[in-house]
């Protein structure tokens, strides 16, 4: 390995801690300890049944409270006045006007809450609401909160803002080159917001040795994640001075921190609750304007306000994925055998840094599996723009580059004469492997995830014969399940379980984890019922709530099965640990001897001897203490030994293969797809329902984005199409039909053995459905989205010039 | 300040009820914000996604864009509606049994699209159900396990023997 120094002023984070070895504690301490795959009784009672969510009744019947369904009493409106230019210095606003208004209560300008946040802790560069400049149409700039919506709409008006215009950067490459704009201040490297260059093995040896080199420019453009709920929040400043936040967020505990920070109260005196979410996919995985703006509203007025954002704001809140110019280049030997890959990145960051710094990283670090790769570098640059800020969405980072590499892949393969599933097989990285950028890799049933999607598809029988104009096409993918790279360094647990037995039988877990429809709460409460053998309907899940529930991180790169999964098993197993011990003494018998399954405790030796789990509970209390235990997780040491190594390191991957079919009209150029089969290795499925709904939805959000979903602005720098008419996400009439089919690799590290499953099988849908194009008409399009305009350009193209046959003992781009 | 307020009877989930809200107001901001029934969610505010879908007259109706006036004289069913003594709509264990519930937002519309669907065509196929949903946007879980849940309630009314919840 030969890792370049990335140019990083910033320091990295600390090494964790290593566990010390002579704590004679260390059973009880260690946070990393692994449970393996095995069930903690006889047979798994609830684990891998296709059951309901625990949630799902409350939802279908219209019971389940999310914010905006929230009313306080005496609550105000609020609203947010945003800047209707790209780029431009702030010299002066007044609200007097607005304040004057009858039925305004409060007014909030950036002036009152200066301090900078961001996610990413090493790149602060927000402000609740703009301090001296605005960097993008739609940057919030002052806030109100009145008795009602129309109220607040009115003193928006009256807010008068004077600004001076700078030039706006709206093209990422102008953004690099310009060095007479800046768009943050002091920032030491012009517009560059991160960059990257990490070289592993060497490259240019490895394409000296290659029979096939292909090498190309690619274009991801920005999508958004359009999620049904928009953001809300509600706050309230009580007589007791506790500020308790409401908030549409997947990260509760980061929103809890920079509140103190920005708010200037103490954290302990600040309640953060996530209610019922309407979906996020990313999008609501940083702080947002509304959730200090409702807060400090709350503190200046006494009064609780609520802020909803119309769906227009909604898309110039954004941090959807980063548009990405890319080029590649890929060697194959004759064989088939991926020799190395060179990229190099150019990411359009948008307004400010958000998740910027990962996403970098992301948009490297990722592509190592599940294909050797022995040489590999990559060099990756994030520049500021003035357009809606970019952040993390379903696949952060490396769905755009997966897109390029799996084109790649099927290029050299079409060069070898090799099948595509082939080719892909014989670069198979298997299991425990460490990749060529430092990352271990576990457990790893790609493999099985080719044959799954090979059979379903019937590709042997079908690929190549299904006529002109309609094709298949193949692509791969790896995930993390969570990552080691705590967003703020620290050594505590990522994740967080607390439970509470009652004596009338119900457990309840106090679960840090935010449920934002992929079904977390769902998972704790089905991991603690089978620990305890007993119904999930006795298990009751509270969470996301500072005030009751541990720590966990939030819901972000898929962690939350794996890693609140395993602190749920820690948990709950000390309680069955005390639970047997507490009636083997009652019965005479060794502990081991004591199972739980059913609703009932019994002797494994005689079965018939025993007693309903509640009844247990109560002996157990009365022998030991109050019935309670707490449990966490938190990463091993992971990942390669260079700066940046632990980003992306995660302690399993999941994988992913796809086929798509399509129909190309080749008149119009529009493109159907009426299959796609996507088989997903996500270890152990704790519910295969859940599981499936995670691979059909990231699938069909694959989908959307190859020919529906652009996320633009105008030359002034205005939203293209910020509403569900013009920004088109698919319909049930769009959809393709979504085959998901589940491999089960067993983690030795998962709950179980489960590894994520929520976005890893979005990645593979794209360049299938790119190279399925290619088997159709022999064209490749690296252009994202793919129009029927663009479709139609690629067909005339070939037309003019076919594509050379490759020589047969030659090098042929 | 406030605009004057209009009082409206609304029939609602099978109860007549008078409420005061200004003139301009949509049906959805009476059921959400006057009669407390949050089940109908709001998701664009302007006809675009159906998470405020309603059924008037036993019609799927985009309750964002009908204003609250012109609801008076016809029978507005919401997801709360669906919900009876005798227990759950059909369709409302369906969602739930067939894992077609994720964030669950666009759910009651999507619910009450299908019922109005249902009520219309009790053996719809699997096109028709597709064409009833179309204005529901669902963006969790690709409809795949929607269409699943109202097949499945369709073959449950034919075993019933019956068409809808009659």
């Amino acid at each position: 390995m030969n890792p370049r120094t990335p140019k990083d002023a910033k320091a990295p984070p600390p090494a964790k801690a290593p566990a010390d070895r002579n704590d004679p504690l260390q059973h009880v301490r260690s946070p990393n300890r692994i449970f393996g795959p095995e069930p903690p009784g006889e047979r798994f009672e609830v684990i891998g049944k296709r059951l309901r969510k625990v949630d799902a009744a409350a939802k279908a019947t219209g019971e389940a409270v999310y914010t905006d369904d929230i009313a306080l009493p005496g609550m105000l409106h609020g609203k947010t006045l945003r800047s209707p230019y790209a780029h431009a210095r702030i010299r002066k606003i007044d609200t007097s006007k607005a304040e004057a208004l009858e039925g305004v209560h409060g007014v909030v300008t950036g002036a009152e809450m200066p301090t900078r946040f961001g996610v990413i802790p090493w790149t602060p560069d927000e402000t609740a609401l703009a301090v001296d400049k605005v960097r993008f149409i739609g940057d919030p700039v002052a806030a109100v909160a009145a008795v009602d919506e129309e109220t607040a709409l009115r003193a928006l008006d009256l807010i008068e803002v004077e600004y001076e215009l700078l030039p706006a950067l709206l093209d990422p490459a102008e953004a690099l080159r310009r060095k007479d704009v800046t768009i943050h201040e002091g920032n030491k490297h012009g517009n560059i917001t991160k960059e990257v260059t990490l070289e592993f093995g060497d490259v240019e040896k490895a394409f000296a040795a290659s029979d096939f080199l292909v090498e190309d420019d690619y274009e991801f453009h920005g999508t958004a994640h359009a999620p049904i709920e928009t953001h809300v929040a509600v706050a309230r400043y009580g007589s007791d001075d506790v500020l308790t936040l409401w908030s549409a967020t997947q990260i509760p505990h980061y929103v809890h921190r920079a509140l103190a920070a920005v708010l200037g109260i103490p954290a302990p005196r600040i309640r953060v609750i996530q209610p019922n979410l309407g979906g996020a996919f990313g999008g609501k995985s940083d702080p947002f304007s509304l959730e200090f703006c409702a807060c400090k509203l709350a503190m200046k007025t006494r009064r609780p306000v609520k802020f909803l954002y119309t769906r227009e704001e909604e898309f110039y809140a954004h941090r959807g994925r980063h548009p990405m110019r890319m080029h590649f280049k890929s060697g194959l030997t004759r064989d088939g055998k991926l020799t190395g890959v060179q990229s190099e990145i150019l990411i359009d960051g948008g307004a400010y840094s958000s998740f910027g710094l990962v996403t970098t990283y992301y948009s490297g670090q990722l592509l190592t599996g599940p294909h050797t790769m022995p040489n590999y570098k990559f060099h990756s640059t994030r520049v500021f723009t003035n357009k809606p800020p970019c952040g993390p969405k379903r696949g952060h980072g490396s769905v755009q580059p997966r897109f390029a590499l799996e084109i790649q892949l099927d290029r050299l393969a079409v060069l070898a004469g090799i099948d595509p599933i082939e080719v892909r097989r014989r670069n198979f990285q298997g299991s425990n492997t460490t990749t060529v950028n430092g990352q271990r890799i576990t457990s790893n049933g790609f493999d099985q995830c080719l044959d799954q999607v090979e059979a379903a598809s019937r590709w042997k029988t079908r690929r190549g014969k299904l006529g002109r104009g309609r094709g298949l096409g193949c692509a791969g993918s790896m995930y993390i399940s969570g990552t080691n790279y705590c967003v703020y360094p620290n050594d505590m647990p990522q994740a967080g379980v607390q439970i509470k037995v009652d004596r009338s039988g119900l457990v309840t877990v106090f679960s840090g984890a935010s449920d934002i429809g992929q079904g977390s709460n769902s998972v704790v409460a089905y991991i603690v019922a089978e620990e305890l053998g007993m119904s999930v309907d006795d298990v009751r899940v509270v969470a996301a709530d500072s005030d009751l529930c541990p720590v966990d991180l939030g819901a972000y790169s898929s962690r939350i099965t794996f890693m609140v999964g395993n602190a749920a098993i820690h948990a709950a197993r000390k309680i069955r640990d005390q639970v047997k011990e507490a009636v083997a003494r009652a019965w005479g018998i060794e502990p081991q001897r004591v199972a739980l399954a059913g609703g009932y405790v019994f002797d494994l030796d005689d079965r018939a001897k025993s007693l309903p789990t509640a009844q247990a509970f109560a002996l157990t209390e009365a022998r030991y203490e109050t019935l309670g235990s707490t449990g966490s997780y938190n990463t091993p040491n992971l990942g390669g030994d260079y700066r940046g190594g632990t980003i992306g390191a995660s302690p399993a991957y999941s994988f992913t293969a796809c086929v798509a079919e399509v129909a190309v009209d080749e008149e119009t150029g529009e493109i159907q797809v009426p299959h796609v089969w996507t088989s997903h290795d996500c270890g152990r499925a704790l519910n295969p329902i859940l599981v499936e709904g995670q691979i059909e939805g990231s699938a069909y959000m694959g989908f959307g984005e190859v020919f529906l979903e652009d996320h633009d602005v105008n030359r002034m720098g205005l939203h293209a199409r910020p509403n569900l008419l013009d920004y088109t996400i698919p319909t049930s009439l769009d959809c393709p039909e979504f085959h998901a089919s589940i491999v089960e690799s067993l983690d030795p590290e998962g709950p179980y053995g489960a590894k994520e499953a929520g976005e890893g099988p979005l990645h593979p849908t794209i360049p299938a459905i790119a190279n399925a194009i290619f088997d159709a008409c022999g064209i490749w399009l690296t252009k994202l989205p793919f129009t029927p305009a663009k479709v139609l350009a690629a067909l005339a193209a070939a037309r003019a010039n076919p594509p050379p046959r490759p020589s047969p003992n030659g090098k042929a781009h | 300040m406030s605009p004057d307020l209009n009082v409206l009877v609304l029939h609602v989930n099978g109860a007549d009820l008078s409420v005061a809200a200004p003139p301009h107001w949509t049906l959805l901001e009476v059921l959400r914000y006057r009669l407390g029934l949050t089940g109908s969610k709001q998701g664009c505010d302007k006809g675009d996604c159906g998470a405020c879908t309603v059924m008037l007259d036993g019609k799927a109706r985009l309750s964002c864009i009908t204003l609250a006036a012109d609801a008076v004289g016809h029978e507005v069913t919401t997801i709360e509606g669906l919900v009876t003594k005798d227990g759950l709509d059909d369709l409302q264990k369906t969602f739930d049994e067939c894992g077609a519930l994720q964030c669950g937002f666009c759910q009651p519309g999507m619910i009450l699209a299908s019922r109005a669907c249902l009520d219309r065509k009790p053996d719809a196929t699997r096109d028709e159900i597709k064409e009833a949903l179309a204005s529901n946007l669902c963006r969790c879980t690709g409809y795949t396990k929607i269409f699943e849940a109202v097949e499945r309630a369709t073959r449950r009314g034919k075993a019933a023997g019956l068409g809808s919840r009659a």
